[in-house]
């Protein structure tokens, strides 16, 4: 490569370059795990509770054995004493939290619409579905109870024997003094809040290829995983196999949103049918069976109010919350009602005191687990909802409110009640971009003048902030998580100079593969094209704590930076040698090596990467090779924030919201692909409009899932939406060595709240103070028929 | 019961004996044609998205038995040799996918918006679109990516055909 000093080249960091996974995924030559076809391979489907609590009287798997094509049948009495139960991987300290045991099949009882009862491997897939119809079962249905809050509840129906009362886990969290905040309030606020359950719906299912060789006792998984180091970690403790032999493979991951963090059971299920026949099996979920048995997220009820002072300061808040976690603890399950929401209780905002208690509440429903915003998106709606009833109470612009309560700018740390050191801010500017965007001023007169004429308008502001980049793992350690948080990366120069790149996070949509390269290019001078990024496969890469969270390009990024620099020392030590200069006297720049004040006795990158490689002349010492790599643990999590504001317009005869304008300014830092950064945005917003206006899990009391296909279950179609108003400003991490933050869950954080009170703000002529989401026409127009007449009070009861 | 079919996939015949159950999208991946993909199992999706006899239609929502005779073209009919058509290349320009499973079923429907209406309106477009889903992008680098295709003169050279 040659480059003149004269002619710097655009710096590649900070480029909206096109991404480099794109023409495998555009021509359909890229291979999911569904595309996955090995010699011999036979083909899996697994029998589901079709009842939500129920006792196993008998499970006959003698006509299904008989049918056409099929291989074997099995039964939670054959797993069980092979298989260990499904772990709970995040066991909250200080909380009394008891871990049902979770079987990989039901044995005596099923406790969810979804539950794996029996698995049946043919030849076919069609003979497999074909043969789970002749699976009889013997059901004696018990009660159920699917509300979170109704588990609390004395005599609810009792799902675990050995978990009195429901109660998963019991956690709080305090700081300040919150009853003086409510002795000296002179405004309290409260309401009700259901953070419905969500279905996170990834376009492609979960599913699982396993090859079982009993000759050396291998297993290989290919699996539909956001974190396939984590996935082989849990699979060898179910399974027994030996964490050294065994694979897991992500191939092409079909988007994630925290539905492929946890083990589920039709993993183990394939693994035991491969390792019990000795061939490959092959399982992909229908989407019926995802929206069953793939976890779901949100699910709070929550009771919430706010000490105020009559000009509208915060003086605390304080939360209880049912949140349920399904039949079962998953995988992260009870750290995301706690850790990552309680924790970000106060938000953007000087909160002086916080009290929370969160009941996780088992249920019979589909276990929960992370869906994007993952406990942040249910901590801002909570603060931003009970802003506007303050704002309303008080008759002061709800902009005005917020105005007063935001932490003002900081660069390098800022304590807040619940116990973290926020890294960086400036709330008002990303606020002020908002509002200066939309017209915010205009579109109050606006709103005046369409309310004289009968029309509903709405405005919803939000501000945010969120807990990325997880995180340092002595915290994780802390908080009970049982695992690290940490990211690896390897850098690899090949005697060409071409590089790989091998990372233990496991990006599946995000575009990591571009902006890693974007990031090695920029360190080191190398072209982006010449950089190839590896990850997915634990045979090949360093270990890793995988995509979620907002936590690649936070945390692996950091590791991929240090260990450039780590190969930039090497290389700067080599340089010397060869160009017969002392090290100090060796400069850096754009890809090359020279010695100080002579730019033309220099060595480039490629230069090094093929002597480090043959190793002809080396330093007295130096290993051969041009290789580094990093174990990047953060000394903090990352806080990206940002303001969101919504323009909606209520038909008020119909009840129909129509979403007219949606301004998003984020700060994720310095960006790496801003193209990447606003798709991020674009499709986080999009899916938490989806929870305002359309989404949510329906279980009837028997704990039937009302919504169990995509026919039923609406997640957000391009018809229904506006073009999403993208801005942004750039506060950098003052701990990140590429001083970034993470994107990926910012939009989905701030969206629903935003959505939420704007259709409460366009309703507040009618008197409409709270509407239980999702906002569809049915429940708009319901809520406007039972607002009229009634006495317009801001303060709904509790 | 078998039966015999013959279908055209990308210029190649296929001859099957199959079940009359046989769902086109099975057909397709089973011919190891997995470009083509399954989201859902009540045609609400469009992942499935092909083009049959020149129309977009959803895979899943035909036999295979049904399609005898006929022509197909899947997504990977569509670059030759690693070329990417119009189509394909605003979708990659105008960053119009991010995990990619929706994709060769969105690049179907944009194909069908612009063979029945070559300059669409993004409200056009955004009602053409309806019957596919995506989880990852919010469409609207979707949209945006069919007015780039719309306003790309080899568009009307190669014809939504390729």
């Amino acid at each position: 490569m040659t480059t003149t000093a004269s002619a710097a080249p655009a710096r590649v960091f900070g480029s909206g370059i096109r991404r480099r996974e794109d023409p495998r995924l555009l021509t359909g030559t890229a291979r999911y795990t569904a595309d996955f076809v090995l010699p011999g391979m036979a083909h899996a489907a697994i029998l589901r509770s079709a009842h939500g609590h129920a006792r196993l009287r008998g499970v006959d798997t003698s006509r299904a054995k008989k049918a056409p094509g099929v291989i074997a049948v099995y039964t939670g009495a054959d797993t069980a004493s092979v298989l260990k139960p499904i772990p709970c991987a995040w066991l909250i300290p200080n909380s009394d939290l008891k871990a049902a045991p979770f079987g990989p099949l039901a044995t005596d009882l099923v406790r969810f619409v979804g539950d794996a009862i029996a698995v049946v491997v043919a030849e076919s897939e069609y003979q497999a579905y074909d043969a789970l119809e002749l699976i009889d079962v013997d059901y004696e249905a018990l009660p159920a109870v699917v509300d979170p809050q109704k588990a609390a509840a004395p005599g609810a129906p009792q799902l675990h024997a050995e978990v009195p009362g429901n109660v998963a886990f019991h956690w709080t969290v305090a700081g300040g003094d919150i009853e003086a905040a409510f002795n000296s309030a002179t405004v309290v606020i409260r309401d009700r809040i259901i953070q419905q359950r969500l279905i996170p719906t990834a376009m492609e299912t979960r599913g699982a290829v396993a090859q079982f060789t009993p000759a050396t006792g291998e297993l290989t998984l290919w699996n539909t995983t956001q974190n396939p180091h984590i996935a082989r970690f849990i699979l060898s403790i179910v399974t027994g196999v030996p964490e050294d032999r065994l694979r897991v493979v992500a191939p092409e991951v079909g988007g994630g949103f925290g539905s492929k963090i946890a083990q589920i059971q039709g993993d183990f299920v394939t693994a035991f049918c491969s390792m019990k026949l000795g061939l490959p099996v092959k399982w992909i979920e229908t989407r019926s069976e995802n929206y069953q048995s793939t976890t779901h997220g949100r699910d709070h009820v929550q009771q919430v109010e706010l000490a105020a002072n009559k000009s509208g300061q915060i003086l605390g808040l304080r939360c209880t919350v049912w949140a349920g976690m399904g039949a079962y603890l998953s995988t992260a399950a009870p750290g995301i009602p706690t850790i990552l929401h309680g924790l970000m209780l106060s938000g953007a905002y000087n909160v002086p005191a916080v009290k929370e208690d969160v009941y996780g509440m088992y249920t019979n429903t589909t276990p929960v687990e992370a869906y994007r915003g993952a406990g942040r998106p249910e901590a801002t709606f909570i603060l931003e909802r009970l802003l506007d009833l303050l704002a309303h109470k008080l008759q002061m612009d709800p902009v005005e409110v917020r105005r007063k309560n935001l932490i003002p700018p900081f660069d390098n740390g800022h304590d807040v009640v619940t116990g973290l050191k926020y890294d960086s801010g400036n709330y008002q500017r990303t606020l002020d971009k908002a509002l200066e965007h939309i017209g915010y001023d205009k579109l109050r007169t606006e709103q005046a003048a369409a309310r004289m004429k009968g029309r509903y308008l709405g405005i919803g502001v939000t501000t945010y902030v969120e807990i990325c980049g997880l995180g340092p793992s002595q915290v994780a350690g802390a908080v009970g998580f049982q695992g690290g948080l940490w990211e690896s990366a390897i850098v690899r120069f090949h005697p060409s100079g071409k590089v790989n790149v091998f990372i233990g996070a496991s990006p599946h949509g995000q575009g990591e593969e571009t902006t890693f390269a974007q990031i090695v290019a920029d360190e080191l001078g190398v072209g982006v094209e010449d950089v190839k990024i590896v990850h997915g496969d634990t045979d090949n890469t360093p270990m890793g704590w995988g995509t979620y969270g907002s936590r690649t390009t936070a945390v692996g990024g950091a590791a991929l930076a240090v260990a450039t620099r780590k190969i930039k020392e090497k290389a700067k030590l080599l340089a010397g040698h060869l160009l017969e200069a002392a090290v100090e006297d060796i400069d850096y720049s754009d890809g090359k090596f020279f010695v100080k004040g002579f730019p033309d006795r220099h060595k480039t990158i490629q230069d090094i990467a093929l002597m480090a490689n043959v190793a002809w002349n080396m330093p007295q010492g130096m290993e051969a090779g041009l290789e580094a790599s990093s174990f990047y643990d953060p000394p903090n999590f990352t806080f990206p924030f940002g303001a969101h504001v919504a323009v909606v317009e209520i038909d008020p005869v119909t009840g129909h919201v129509e979403l007219k304008r949606y301004v998003a300014v984020d700060d994720c830092g310095p960006q790496i692909n801003p193209v990447i950064v606003e798709g991020q945005v674009l499709g986080g917003v999009v899916q938490g409009i989806g929870q305002a206006l359309w989404e949510g899990a329906v279980y009837d009391s028997n704990g039937q899932l009302l919504t169990g296909s995509l026919a039923d279950y609406a997640i957000p179609r391009a018809d229904l939406l506006p073009d999403i108003e993208v801005l942004s400003t750039v506060t950098p991490s003052p701990h990140h060595p590429l001083g970034v933050k993470g994107i990926g869950e910012a939009g989905t954080i701030a969206s629903t709240a935003t959505v939420y009170n704007a259709v409460i703000d366009a309703l507040q002529p009618l008197g409409v103070v709270s509407i239980e989401m999702p906002l569809t026409p049915e429940r708009v127009w319901r809520a406007i028929k039972h607002a009229k007449g009634r006495d317009n009070d801001t303060q709904p009861v509790a | 019961m078998r039966c015999s079919v013959t279908i055209s996939v990308n210029g190649r015949p296929y001859h099957q004996e199959v079940e009359p159950r046989l769902l086109l999208v099975h057909f397709l991946r089973d011919a190891g044609l997995t470009g083509t993909k399954i989201g859902c199992d009540t045609s609400q999706c469009g992942a499935c998205t092909v083009l049959l006899d020149g129309v977009s239609l959803k895979s899943c929502t035909t036999l295979a038995v049904q399609a005898d005779g006929a022509s197909v073209t899947t997504i990977e009919g569509l670059a030759v040799n690693g070329e990417l058509t119009a189509l394909q290349d605003a979708f990659w320009a105008s960053h119009g996918l991010q995990c990619g499973f929706c994709t060769p079923g969105m690049v179907f429907a944009a194909h069908e918006i612009l063979r029945s209406n070559p300059r669409p309106s993004p409200e056009e477009i955004r009602h053409g679109l309806e019957g596919n889903m995506c989880r990852c992008t919010g469409y609207q680098n979707i949209v945006k990516a069919v007015q780039t295709a719309a306003a790309d003169p080899r568009m009307a050279q190669t014809g939504a055909r390729r």
